[in-house]
């Protein structure tokens, strides 16, 4: 099977090195009845139509392959013709003809007939284009397609890469192609191939040499053995950088849900229930925005930074205005007051936008991940949540250190009485000091549109993990919220591969418990007199 | 042939004149829709109310039921389990609906339970479920394990050749008996405990980086592997978006979901889950004029060009129907008289057969396998070659393997033993 596709792979090389012209294009009737053929043979024949498709020759059959390969290929069923399918939203699809490659226009869904493509194909039709691409010009092309090959490399490919591997120019590219070479040399039983894969920490790669291991020939099994331990050592230092990597992006996700507490909270003493639903609204307005620019969802989410703010910080304010400031230095009532805003805010959502989830479109560059090496990458996306947590915080020190505003705030909150003496306006102080808490709630939601569910539940299942991250940090100090909300995640992510998810909250939550009973101010409690207020 | 058709009109025409006397004299029949609008599942139930008014609106544009409009009386429980049994108890005492359409999750159904036993009411239940249960007064309209589950892995074992298999799910008691079902099925096809690897985590979990790696070394041991899913809800969006920026590629592991729909997906990008499958006994995607027809209601209804329909409102379409004719059958509302006509009732479903409500108040369903396209639809790649029945109590579960179901007289029992020869009563056996 496999090698039939390399040789069909093969002839299709050929033919692309063939001086432009030779090609010999076959008529469009010829054409239509090998995709006729492709449309009604059953998936086990499919292989076989392919391999008819590649070695006609024709010049289109690359374009109609990769089409299949990502399911565009269709018929119609009125006139039986072949076309692809542009964009299949909705009822009425784009398409254009396959054979002219001329747009055809709207088209109704239900006059397209997919043609039929399952994993197992998708992955063949994968391996032969990806031996097409070992030969185009850039080179990042080239890497990725021999990337692909590891553990796919069979007898007339080896032979194939051994001559490519002469003349390939790219260092990266052929180290790849040496590996997947090695791969295949060493499942053949050569001893010599080992030393290849010796540190690699491609997952084919260890799978060819634990099967070594285990060959019968002692000098192989050995060589094999050898090569393992040193990937084990190497693994065990990557798979430790990748749990504290997971630390750090769940411990950001729960700083940047828990910052603008530890002001409206730490520093303002107010108990905000509705915190998560200004994290929500900032989420939503990320959606909203998207919806603003259709296409460019890059701009909309960096646009959606002030405007997610902006959003939340007048919302907290109306909260702040209409409930919280009758309700001065009544915890309980407070607490009570905004849990009913909570839920009103996300009933709102619900009848106003809709119960379902909104779909917020992660843009080009921060999707896939960045590939430290085969056994380490980091995800992008919580790449940047880690930046934008620290961009936040780093900006929250200066406003309160070094602003006027941030001197306010600390006088009003250590002594209102004396502060408004020295002629400071407390109410002012307190509406931008809650504004500026709930608009970096609402920056939260912005980054958490990237990495969770926009849904009016989003709030609440941040709520509890940002009181906890506050109070164990010690209330008051945004130092302790950063530190506290950090480690939280780097405890949680240790304990989760052993203990399961479940069990790794309810560790954490005990051990929060058991901290606060020693030390009910937290990490880094308050001293002084504003300790005492 | 023409005078067969006078015939029909005259007495359709009969019938009309004397259905239009009896609506005069006669109440509306009530139909209680027991879904959440608000609270986290109003995510997945409200469209299933939207559904059913849809339905009860087409009914009575058509005149009804024998001759009689339908009342729809909607109530929220608002996602809260011992609300549910509140509502129920409103429904069927209070507003003494004649059937109720509702619920979403297991633990809402076992909350209804005990009062629509109690009170004589009949409940359609639309969504897939764990099984382990048969009630006199619930019919299942969704998928029981057999008819969901074993398929998919059938699917996996055979067209695919997995070796090892991840189960995860959320933690509750679907994902759990689900699960329970799927290790002694998997073990009594030879696959060893250490190619068995079982995961939960709590709903609305959003944090699925060490998961997901989890699962990507267990699946880089040189066996083909393949994770059944059983995630609830919208954990599902982080999970998968999770799969994708981790570069797991359906080829390599790919995913079978038993609650991922068209609702889901809509939710997200799909383009990296292309090829990754779920289990289901309707997609959208399928095609025949029933289901177009079906679709084309719903967009109007909904007067949302991108409304996507899913399995559990094909289930309330097929109960619906099939109480409807249960009561033209029966000739009245009445709920035992309902109960015992409903048996046996043949209607038609959306993807070109039949279903047949079995005497263990389960139905026949075919088993669809899909593959998720970049549009959030699904393909269907393989399909069982006819319908499957219901089975109310799993054949791979110590306790309950040699029970059976049949509420026809005389032995109407929800579970009989067939060892032991008696009806061990309402209540469960095998927990």
């Amino acid at each position: 099977m496999s090698i039939l596709r390399l040789l069909t792979g093969l002839l299709l090389l050929l033919s692309l090195s063939l001086p432009a012209g030779v090609y010999a294009q076959s008529s469009d009737s010829e054409a239509s009845a090998l995709l006729q053929a492709l449309a009604d043979s059953s998936y086990a024949q499919k292989q076989q139509v392919i391999s008819d498709i590649v070695s006609s020759g024709d010049e289109r059959a690359r374009t109609w392959l990769e089409a299949y390969a990502d399911g565009k290929l269709a018929q119609t069923k009125d006139t039986g013709a072949f076309v692809f399918v542009l964009s299949n939203r909705g009822r009425d699809w784009t398409v254009a003809d396959a054979l002219s490659g001329d747009t055809i226009g709207e088209m109704s869904r239900r006059n397209i007939d997919r043609i039929r493509i399952n994993n197992a194909l998708r992955k063949e039709l994968e391996g032969m284009l990806s031996v097409i691409d070992l030969t185009v010009d850039d080179a990042d092309t080239r890497l990725a397609a021999a990337r692909a090959l590891k553990g796919e490399v069979d007898a007339a490919l080896a032979e194939r890469i051994g001559t490519l591997l002469d003349t390939e120019a790219d260092d990266d590219v052929h180290d790849a192609l040496t590996e997947a070479l090695a791969i295949y040399q060493v499942a053949q039983g050569e001893v010599a191939a080992v030393a290849v894969l010796s540190g690699s920490l491609n997952p084919q790669a260890r799978v060819a040499l634990n099967n070594a291991a285990q060959s019968d020939n002692p000098e192989l099994a050995a060589a094999a053995a050898k090569a393992l331990e040193s990937i084990q050592t190497k693994l065990k230092i990557n798979s430790a950088a990748e749990t504290l990597y997971f630390g750090l992006s769940l411990g950001s996700v729960l700083v940047l849900a828990a910052i603008g507490l530890a002001i409206t909270f730490g520093v303002m003493g107010v108990i905000n229930m509705a915190h998560g639903e200004l994290i929500m609204l900032g989420a939503y307005t990320t959606w909203g925005m998207q919806q603003l620019f259709p296409g460019q969802p890059g701009l909309a989410l960096i646009l959606s930074i002030p405007a997610g703010f902006l959003v939340a910080a007048l919302a907290g304010i109306a909260i702040e205005r209409t409930v919280i400031q009758h309700l001065k230095g009544r915890p309980l009532e407070t607490l009570l007051a905004t849990f009913g805003v909570s839920l009103i805010l996300q009933q709102l959502v619900r009848t106003v936008i809709s119960p379902l989830n909104r779909s917020v479109v992660t843009p080009e560059w921060m999707s896939g991940s960045l590939m430290i090496n085969e056994a380490l990458s980091l995800t992008l996306n919580r790449l940047y949540v880690i930046g934008f947590a620290l961009v936040v915080f780093a900006g929250l020190m200066l406003i309160m250190r070094k602003t006027r505003l941030g001197l306010e705030v600390r006088a009003v909150t250590q002594n209102r009485a004396m502060a408004r003496s020295m002629g400071i306006k407390a109410t002012r102080v307190d509406i931008l000091t809650f504004g500026l808490g709930s608009g970096v709630a609402g920056l939260a939601g912005v980054a958490l549109s990237q990495i969770t569910n926009v849904g009016p539940n989003l709030g609440q299942s941040y709520i509890i993990d940002s009181f906890m991250v506050v109070v164990f940090g010690g209330v008051g100090n945004l130092w302790g919220t950063l530190v506290a909300g950090l480690s939280l995640g780097t405890i949680n992510q240790i304990l989760e591969p052993w203990a399961g998810a479940v069990l790794a909250k309810i560790v954490v939550l005990v051990f929060i418990i058991l901290f606060i009973q020693k030390r009910p101010r937290g990490l880094f409690p308050q001293k002084g007199r504003a300790a005492e207020g | 042939m023409t005078i067969k058709k006078h015939v029909k009109t005259g007495l359709s025409a009969l019938a009309l004149s004397i259905s239009l006397n009896a609506l005069a004299a006669e109440d509306p029949i009530k139909v209680g829709i027991l879904h959440s609008l608000s609270g986290t599942m109003a995510i997945s139930e409200s469209t299933l109310k939207d559904t059913l008014l849809m339905l009860i609106e087409k009914q009575n544009a058509e005149g009804g039921v024998l001759g009689r409009q339908l009342e729809p009386v909607v109530v929220d429980p608002a996602s809260n389990w011992p609300l549910f049994a509140e509502k129920a108890r409103e429904l069927l005492a209070k507003e003494e609906v004649d059937v109720i359409f509702g619920n979403w999750t297991s633990v809402s159904r076992k909350s209804v339970l005990p009062v629509v036993e109690e009170l004589n009411g009949l409940l359609f239940y639309p969504v897939q479920y764990e099984g382990e249960e048969s009630s006199e007064n619930v019919f299942y309209t969704g998928a029981a394990p057999n008819q969901q589950a074993i398929p998919a892995v059938d699917y996996l074992m055979n067209e695919i050749g997995v070796e090892r298999w991840v189960l995860a799910g959320t933690d509750y008691v679907y994902p759990r008996t689900t699960n329970k079902i799927l290790e002694t099925y998997l073990k009594s096809h030879g696959v060893a405990e250490e190619d068995i690897m079982i995961n939960y985590t709590p709903f609305g979990h959003s944090n699925w980086q060490s998961i997901v790696a989890d699962i990507k070394a267990f699946g880089s041991e040189g066996k083909k592997t393949a994770v059944v899913s059983t995630i609830n809800g919208d954990a599902n969006v982080p999970f998968y978006r999770e799969l994708g920026n981790q570069g797991i590629d359906a080829s390599d592991i790919p995913v079978v979901a038993f609650s991922v729909g068209e609702q889901e997906l809509s939710g997200i990008d799909t383009a990296p889950l292309v090829g990754h499958l779920a289990a289901w006994n309707y997609f959208m995607s399928v095609e025949g004029d029933a289901n177009y027809e079906f679709i084309d209601a719903w967009v109007d209804y909904t007067g949302n060009e991108e409304a996507v329909t899913n399995d559990p409102m094909e289930a309330h379409f097929i109960g619906f129907n099939m109480w409807v004719d249960a009561v033209e059958k029966a000739g009245t509302a009445d709920v035992d008289a309902v109960k015992d006509a409903i048996i046996g009732v043949t209607v038609p479903n959306l993807t070109g057969g039949y279903a047949t409500m079995m005497p263990n108040h389960h139905i026949t369903k075919p088993v669809l396998i899909g593959e998720i396209q970049d549009n959030g639809q699904f393909e269907v790649v393989w399909e069982t070659p006819s319908t499957v029945a219901g089975d109310a109590w799993s054949d791979f579960l110590p306790g309950s393997m040699d029970l059976i179901s049949d509420w026809r007289k005389p032995l109407a029992c929800g579970n009989y033993n067939v060892v032991t020869h008696s009806c061990g009563g309402a209540e469960e056996p095998a927990e």
